[in-house]
């Protein structure tokens, strides 16, 4: 696609931008590993006559959590069963999680996988001494489909050498969706519902981050995916490496605002993700813990984890406490532990591992085991190799500090957030987690608005799906949003809003900016208006202080709750001011009330939930300990688009796959 | 770790149609000053370090310098994209340099298999297009509670 040149501040944003209206049966917003198995599977099922649209913010071939490269794999499920993955998660995520929705993606994330590795992904094998060979070598082993051993680092994790993973899946995404149906650099900021029908999603409007154009999109059905949010906390580094988050930057929550906006319900918004990583540079730590088999060791050297302080203080959150492997946030949890008793800071001894691995090992060997060491770092997190250089660290020799992130809401990792789902129409599938459209069928992962379906980071209460299990999941969701197309063939969508209605929204910040801009002599400070940079970092205080930041070892408290609640209500009123010169401002504008949104149902929810169920992750601190008789249940949300109310509630869990 | 683009090196794409940092960087940050036809990063605390436009640039002109917060001067790492390869260039601050080659797709490029002519059958199953065209079985749970 052929795309202007403009620089910042070259193009300004014009008060009345071209408006391109376009209608779709099936639209995808997003273009990261989700939206990418969607474009993959689309047209395999898209009725005859039927069309559809994928539009991406960024460009498809770099875009999403991806877009940097991964070193593993960590959803693959291979000789294990899916029951065995639903245990997993289940344990790792504290107790409450829709089994039918993992176990469903246990059963089809390997053939996504057996695809990346037949489109030119890099897969490592074992060789027949179970040495490990990489994606080269290995290929003289044969293909994982052909029953070629991969090499694990976990039960579910294989190691890869990914730093083309996205170019690979974005080029067979591109192909077999098209060019002509592909809009890429188009940022969707408003999804709307259908005028006549109730409750059913009929398209979404935004705007082009290279041109001055709208776009309103009408559509029959829709899937949204468009990764989780970051930078909604203040991060550790706070001048330029607020930009080294541990997930993209880029995502700003879109996929949930997307949604609850037009009233999906939401579940367990209260889970969040603060993963703890070589601190600074968050550079991976799994393939450190499970690869080369390192330990975190405390100030005074000690293995903290292994010390009967720490297995007692487990027992405190038995049975998952207690479990052969430790949840992520009690991992935390310990972590947090040590720092606040004195004993920081945490260190990686990378120096043992290595040494420890080296005494079995020839010349070669060695070389090889410091090659794949650099490559976990330079294969997705390119920032920490250079920290490790700049630094002159050299991991056989010197040690480097782990330390818990900033938070972070998504749904594929080790986190659980987003929509509440439809689950698949099978027998063992509970009523209660079947969604059902007007025509009393039921549209696996379709959200509680009739045509709206997600995937990846947007399903809520089923984590650990990582990248391959959202690509999956973008193609469970897709083929069901062309079944839901072929059974509503005749409806035919219609927006309550005009196209001159849709500009008015879309652009308003623009207009907010023309209005005023002359008012003062620096365009960045003037009474009338904010810029979205001052607005981040007004939502970055406002968490880091009383949202259970960093500031305070992810720890709030009701009256601190309250407050925030207050400070966020403020923020969306100014956010009716907010101003943008171009459309790189105005794509920062929307961002920022994406992020507002989403942390405000964050927040609700913690609010709502009367316990601490994720010690290590957040910590409410009237209600320490999980408190299983009153909360062992999902919370949901609702926020209600005609009367702009919000709605918290609890929802049953039940358990599908036994202990 | 911020990229920046090398004065000397940088041809602005020669006035293509498109500019290649501008048309990958995922977070729009590059940027094409066409008076100049030099690109630069206009944003660069909300740069995530992802490498894409220093992989992509045809001339080379584009590194990374370390975030101003943490990462002390004088290190740098470079890749050189091939067909099947990255090789990495790491040079530490006290001048030790290392080199890291890696594989990255064992295709061709443009050879991934999209199965343009694969079309599912039925639409009210569980199964994926390839699932079904595999006889694939969709297995059920082996106990539920």
């Amino acid at each position: 696609m052929a795309l202007p040149n403009k620089p910042k501040g070259e193009l300004k944003a014009v008060r009345d931008p071209e408006v391109e209206e376009r209608e779709v049966d099936v639209l995808i917003v997003g273009g990261g590993m989700a939206a990418c198995g969607a474009a993959f599977e689309v047209k395999k099922w898209l009725p005859d006559g039927m069309t559809t649209l994928l539009v991406d913010k960024a460009a498809m071939e770099r875009s999403g959590a991806v877009a940097q490269g991964l070193s593993a794999i960590n959803t693959f499920i291979g000789e294990n069963s899916p029951d065995d993955y639903v245990r997993m998660v289940r344990n790792d995520l504290m107790g409450i999680v829709r089994e039918d929705l993992i176990f469903d993606l246990g059963c089809h994330v390997d053939d996504s996988v057996h695809l990346f590795e037949e489109w030119g992904l890099p897969i490592w094998k074992q060789s027949e001494e179970g040495k490990n060979l990489d994606g080269k070598k290995g290929q003289a082993m044969g293909t994982l489909k052909s029953g070629a051993q991969p090499v694990r680092t976990g039960k579910w994790q294989i190691m890869i050498n990914g730093e083309s993973y996205k170019r690979i899946v974005a080029e067979a995404a591109k192909k077999a969706i098209g060019e002509d149906d592909t809009l890429e650099r188009v940022f969707i900021v408003e999804l709307l519902l259908d005028k006549n029908v109730d409750n059913q999603i009929a398209g979404a409007i935004g705007f082009s981050v290279r041109e001055n154009k709208v776009y309103v999109i009408k559509c029959k059905t829709m899937m949204v995916a468009c990764g989780g949010a970051v930078n909604i906390y203040q991060p550790r580094s706070v001048g330029e490496g607020k930009g080294r988050a541990w997930y993209p930057v880029w995502n700003s929550g879109s996929t949930y605002t997307l949604s609850m906006r037009v009233g999906a319900e939401l579940s367990m918004m209260e889970n969040r993700f603060t993963p703890a990583r070589f601190k600074d540079g968050y550079g991976p730590v799994g393939a450190w813990f499970l690869l080369f088999k390192a330990k975190a060791l405390n100030g005074l050297g000690e293995n903290f984890a292994a010390s009967d302080a720490a297995k007692k203080e487990l027992e405190n959150y038995a049975p998952y406490g207690t479990a052969a492997i430790t949840p992520t946030c009690l991992r935390n949890h310990l972590m947090l532990f040590e720092m606040k008793e004195g004993r920081g800071p945490i260190l990686m001894d990378t120096v043992t591992a290595l040494a420890e691995l080296g005494k079995t090992m020839d010349k070669k060997e060695l070389k090889h085991l410091e090659s794949e060491a650099w490559e976990d770092f330079l294969d997705m997190t390119c920032g920490q190799a250079n920290l490790w250089c700049a630094t002159d660290t050299e991991p056989e020799k010197k040690n480097s500090e782990v330390m818990p992130t900033e938070p972070y809401l998504l749904g594929s990792h080790s986190g659980c957030c987003g929509l509440w789902t439809s689950g698949p129409d099978y027998d063992w599938v509970p009523d209660a987690f079947k969604i059902k459209a007007r025509n009393d069928k039921v549209y696996n992962r379709m959200t509680t608005v009739q045509g709206l379906f997600t995937a990846g980071d947007g399903v809520g209460c089923s984590g650990h799906k990582f990248s391959s299990g959202s690509h999956a999941e973008g193609r469970i969701a897709v083929k069901q949003a062309c079944r839901f197309a072929k059974d509503f063939a005749d409806f035919k969508p219609e927006l309550a809003v005009s196209a001159a209605e849709a500009v008015d929204i879309v652009y308003k910040p623009v207009r907010t900016y023309l209005d005023n801009v002359a008012y003062t002599t620096a365009e960045d400070i003037n009474p009338n208006y904010l810029k979205p940079n001052g607005m981040m970092y007004r939502l970055m205080k406002a968490t880091h202080e009383y949202g259970a930041g960093t500031a305070t070892f992810y720890q709030t408290t009701s009256k601190n709750l309250e407050i925030v609640m207050d400070l966020l209500a403020t923020m969306r009123e100014d956010c009716e001011k907010l101003a943008a010169g171009d459309l790189h401002e105005l794509m920062r504008a929307w961002e920022i009330i994406h992020r507002i949104w989403t942390v405000e149902s964050h927040l609700r929810h913690i609010q709502f939930r009367k316990e601490t169920r994720y010690p290590g992750f957040y910590y409410q601190a009237d209600f320490p300990g999980q408190d299983d008789e009153n909360w062992f249940c999902f919370v949901n949300s609702k926020f209600d688009p005609k009367e702009q109310k919000w709605d918290v509630f609890k929802k049953d869990y039940i358990q599908i796959i036994p202990d | 770790m911020p990229s920046f683009v090398i004065n000397e090196k940088c041809d602005g794409c020669k006035g293509g149609d498109k500019t290649a940092c501008m048309y990958i960087c995922p977070n729009d940050l590059m940027v094409l000053d066409p008076n100049e036809m030099k690109a630069y990063n206009q944003e660069p605390d909300q740069c995530w370090e992802c490498f894409s436009c220093v992989k992509i640039c045809p001339t080379q002109a584009i590194e990374v310098r370390g975030y101003a917060d943490f990462v002390p001067l004088g290190s740098s790492i470079m890749p050189m994209m091939g067909t099947e390869d990255v090789m990495w260039t790491c040079k530490f601050r006290n001048g030790l340099i290392k080199r890291f080659k890696f594989p990255i797709r064992t295709t061709p490029e443009g050879a991934a298999n999209a199965y343009e002519d694969l079309k599912g059958k039925d639409l009210d199953s569980g199964l994926l297009a390839t699932e079904e065209s595999e006889g694939y079985q969709i297995p059920k749970p082996q106990a539920t509670v």
